[in-house]
């Protein structure tokens, strides 16, 4: 039984975490208990495990506070709410000493241990009060009725809970009425119940949320492509990509008709398999549309025919694969960063491919615009690699501003300048490197001046794109692609460097990574190990990363994949010399890495005599 | 054999666009010598110039293959894309989203199509992609030197006697069961019906199946097989007689004995007249198609013509609801949403 605590409230910085049912509406509950911490100030983050299941399988949800910033995943929890019976043993097994649990009465937990405080709850009891409502919304405000009861536990204001369900419900009164009233049941019981009961966890009231948003990378990313004015859209649905097309179609319907017919700006062309929206995309690329397909994995593996045909044709697309754990079906709703090298040289033969590395929200969004800047300038498939992580958990981030560039469409030849090559002897010429940059000029169907048409094939051609085998041509065209290749990387977006200048050790990130390695930092800080950390934003790499590792005795190359997939890319780029410097820190049973890992593994090899309290965390494994 | 001989109009002879038929040729065949294919590039080749589509505004898109590679050789002037093994309807329906102003035709083969590409085959149909989708069917592999194809029929036997045991696809039954709205087949040395059928096709509003038998000279034109050419026109039992009247040329000279033909207005308002050969056959009838397919199938005959007809359906991008400039051509200003709309969209997560 829960009982009088004195010890010093831990403000603003722990993990809730709530064990559900899968389908049981607990996201509805979950999100509004995330969003009135948010909107009290507080900086938040939610994590959301779940099934590769629509109903009945267990699924998790952590809500990280904390008053330092720090919006990475957290394995530590303070408050364990537990609705799923199925689960309970475990979760509450899971849970540190001295922390709080919340459960759902039948499970009757509080015998099975004592080092905990436990609070009771008979929910189905309490919600069996709500009049007119059937079995299945009273088990959706079974789930409500958790929020209220953690809200009367950590101090949350109830006006910012009704806030966030009238964000949920678009204002509609009715449902929030009753959501409330379940709420406030919650509340109620806890106050007759445990009258004097204290936790010593608690929300108070910050100014550090003030402005921001909440967004998952998936919505950033579709954001990105509507404002990149992205005209056509390809794809098969996949987890966890789905929900990226699904945000484009909505933001797209509101924003991207003209206002006098009503007619669309763009079309979305549901596929049948990730091979035909590939070849779509390529397609619409070719006639001079912005287009995209989002995708994870399984349906990269089905695109790398025609990624290569796009690589050596020269067809701009933008790809993006937000990745999840494989190989093969692997674990379709867990994170990983495990297609990278699939992504860098995906195709037969020779090819090697542009790729953004989003880390933040903010650049997925920002990213989604150079992408098609950047397909459209060099005439190529670019990927943007996210993660189950990035694109579907919930983020903070600063409102996204209104891009100031202009849209880069490349090299494109119009009639006018046919015209004027024509008038100067001159003949178009598709493969032709004219400025000595490996990308050559392209013309778009439809074209209507004589000679500016030609014929793409993914055969072998020369710089008139007419069919050839013999050896110098093929291998001219080969080598001007490398060319193209080696010009990319003053385009793509540059290293991000962190910390310095001054620094015992390197650190290496990329993608969702971000956060927790800028935890880790301090944690390393902390223990006086000095760090800079250097964050990848793209293949092909920049010079500067080069630079870096020669400034660092050692380099920590943290990735959430087995195989160290980054660090074989970064071996295979960088000088021989360098290469010894680089270590890995790998992190891949599928749910985001997080700073302790990082700060443990690190240690581990930076101070090999001193034993690392706390062990090393499952899946992450360090490498030298 | 004569297949290769191409109808050769007067030179001077000039379209409604006043451009002479050399405006609608193309590259140099690299295929075989007599390759029916070389014939249904020749009837391309007419078909557009008679029509007078500007090839500018055109797009060709093809597979991989002997029949994926023609599209070098007609319309030199349109741009054209040859991708990857089975994946020209893809190709297609990219093309069509992104510029709907432009013609699209797409040359496969019964390998690309039957075979390896049958899913977007099948799904390309079903979304009614406005494209001219020509399968050049010999019932083999040629590039990879004979092997049998999908369309291969049953019974029929390899160069090196081999015998299919498989019934074929039938591109055309597929086609009708899908809900194409234009299902046509023909015999690469039936000139006039072919150029007829192509013609009908480039007016149809949506996509337009012509599976056109074509033998292959080097690998399944022997006498134990049912993709010659000597069996094709042995066998071959048109449905009618076929003549278009296109809709810029409203009076144009056509003998119609009364009672003996049907007129089928298409999308733009031509006509095809089709001429009653042995039994009255109405192109509209989808039982009718299927009930044909069938009897054929059984009786061993090569039916050839247009099966079916259904000028209702509203095409792919008319299904998008797009705007009615070419995607492709929309600038920056209608492609990026405003600064309130992106204000809008941040307070609704905020």
């Amino acid at each position: 039984m829960p009982s009088e605590n004195s010890q010093t409230p831990n403000v603003n910085d722990f993990s809730i975490h709530v064990a559900t049912i899968n389908g049981s509406g607990s996201q509805t509950s979950n999100n509004v208990l995330m969003r009135t911490i948010f909107q009290m100030g507080v900086p938040v983050s939610g994590k959301n495990l779940f099934p590769s299941n629509i109903q009945g399988l267990p699924t998790w949800f952590t809500i990280r506070a904390s008053k330092h910033g720090y919006i990475a995943r957290r394995k530590e929890v303070e408050v364990l709410v537990c609705m799923n019976p199925e689960t309970a043993l475990d979760d509450l097994k899971a849970l540190p000493p001295n922390r709080v649990c919340i459960y759902d009465a039948p499970l009757k937990l509080s015998n099975k241990r004592t080092d905990c405080t436990f609070f009771e709850i008979p929910f189905a009891r309490l919600v069996a009060e709500i009049p007119e409502t059937d079995a299945r919304l009273k088990k959706l405000l079974a789930n409500m009725c958790y929020v209220g009861v953690a809200a009367e536990l950590l101090g949350l204001d109830l006006a910012e809970s009704e806030k966030a369900l009238m964000k949920h419900f678009k204002g509609k009164t009715k449902p929030v009425a009753l959501n409330m009233k379940a709420l406030n049941l919650g509340v109620d019981y806890v106050r007759k119940t445990y009258p004097k009961a204290q936790v010593p966890y608690r929300i108070e009231r910050m100014n550090a949320t003030g402005g921001k948003i909440i967004v998952d990378g998936n919505m950033a990313c579709a954001i990105g492509a509507l404002m990149a004015g992205c005209s056509v859209i390809a794809w098969y649905p996949i987890t966890p990509s789905s929900s990226l097309v699904e945000s484009f179609i909505d933001l797209a319907k509101k924003y991207r008709h003209d206002p006098q017919t009503g007619k669309a700006t763009y079309a979305v062309i549901q596929a049948e398999d990730e091979l035909a929206s590939l070849g779509m995309v390529l397609s619409a690329g070719w006639a001079g549309a912005r287009a995209m397909t989002s995708t994870s994995g399984p349906g990269i593996s089905l695109m790398a025919e025609f990624a290569g045909f796009g690589y050596y044709a020269e067809v701009p697309a933008v790809i993006v694969d937000v990745q999840r754990v494989g190989p093969s079906t692997g674990l379709p709703t867990r994170t990983q960063q495990a297609d990278l090298l699939e992504v860098a040289y995906l195709s037969h033969g020779d090819t090697k491919h542009i790729a953004l590395l989003p880390g933040t929200v903010e650049e997925c969004y920002s990213m989604m615009q150079d992408a098609f800047d950047l397909a459209e300038r060099f005439q190529t498939p670019v990927f943007v690699l996210s993660d189950l992580d990035l694109g579907m958990n919930n983020w903070m981030a600063d409102p996204f501003p209104y891009p100031t560039k202009d849209f880069d469409r490349g090299k494109v030849y119009t009639d006018a300048d046919i015209e004027k090559l024509r008038a100067a002897g001159k003949k178009f010429e598709r493969y032709r490197d004219v400025e000595s940059d490996g990308i050559p000029w392209r013309t778009l169907p439809g074209n209507p001046e004589e000679g500016g048409s030609y014929f793409t094939r993914g055969s072998g051609h020369d710089e008139a794109a007419r069919y050839t085998e013999r050896p110098e041509e093929y291998q001219r065209v080969m080598d001007r692609l490398a060319r193209k290749y080696e010009t990319a990387r003053e385009w793509v977006p540059k290293p991000e460097l962190t910390g310095g200048p001054v620094a015992d050790i390197g650190i290496i990130a990329f993608g969702s990574s971000h956060t927790p390695v800028l935890e880790a930092m301090d944690q390393l800080s902390a223990d006086g190990i000095r760090t800079a950390y250097l964050r990848l934003r793209a293949l092909p790499f920049h010079r500067s990363v080069q630079e870096f590792v020669a400034l660092h005795p050692r380099v920590y190359v943290v990735e959430q994949n087995r195989d160290a997939q980054m660090l074989k890319l970064l071996k295979a780029d960088l000088p021989a010399e360098l290469c010894t410097r680089l270590r890995s820190i790998l992190h891949y049973d599928g749910l985001p890495v997080y700073a302790d890992a990082i700060h443990e593994g690190i240690k581990r090899m930076e101070v090999p005599q001193r034993v690392v309290s706390g062990g090393k965390g499952p899946g992450t494994r360090g490498e030298e | 054999m004569a297949t290769t001989v191409t109808p050769k109009p007067p030179a001077e002879k000039k379209n409604r666009l006043g451009l002479t038929r050399e405006a609608y040729t193309g590259g140099k065949s690299t295929l075989c010598s007599g390759c029916g294919h070389d014939s249904i590039t020749a009837q391309i080749i007419q078909a557009f110039f008679e029509t007078g589509v500007d090839p500018k505004n055109v797009v060709k898109v093809s597979g991989i293959g002997c029949s994926s590679k023609t599209p070098a050789y007609f319309l030199g002037q349109a741009h054209g894309i040859n991708a990857v093994h089975g994946r020209m309807p893809s190709l297609a329906t990219g093309a069509n989203a992104a510029n709907r102003k432009l013609k699209c035709i797409g040359v496969s083969g019964d390998g690309d199509t039957a075979s390896i590409g049958l899913g977007q085959f099948c799904h390309l149909i079903r979304r009614n992609v406005e494209v001219i989708y020509i399968i050049e069917n010999n019932g083999v592999y040629g590039l990879t030197k004979g092997q049998f194809s999908a369309t291969a029929d049953m019974g029929t036997a390899h160069k090196k006697g081999e015998i299919n045991e498989m019934p074929p696809v039938d591109c055309c039954g597929l086609a009708v069961e899908l809900g194409c709205g234009f299902v046509a087949r023909s015999f690469s040395a039936d000139f006039k019906q072919l150029k007829a059928l192509l013609e009908a096709a480039i007016h149809h509003n949506g996509t337009a199946v012509l599976d056109v038998v074509s033998p292959c000279v080097t690998f399944n034109n022997h006498p134990a097989s049912t993709k010659s050419y000597k069996y094709s026109k042995d066998h071959e039992i048109p449905l009618h007689d076929i003549d278009i009247i296109p809709h810029f040329e409203p009076q144009a000279e056509i003998h119609i004995e009364p009672g003996t033909t049907r007129e089928v207005e298409l999308y733009d308002g031509a006509k095809i007249v089709l001429k009653k050969l042995e039994e009255d056959y109405d192109p509209t009838n989808r039982a009718q198609a299927t009930q044909s397919i069938e009897r054929s199938r059984q009786a061993g005959q090569f039916l050839t013509g247009l099966i079916y007809l259904d000028t209702a359906r509203r095409s792919y991008v008319d299904q998008l609801h797009l705007v009615d400039e070419p995607l492709a051509n929309l600038p920056q200003s209608r492609l990026r949403p405003d600064p309130k709309a992106l204000d809008e969209i941040m307070d609704s997560l905020k």
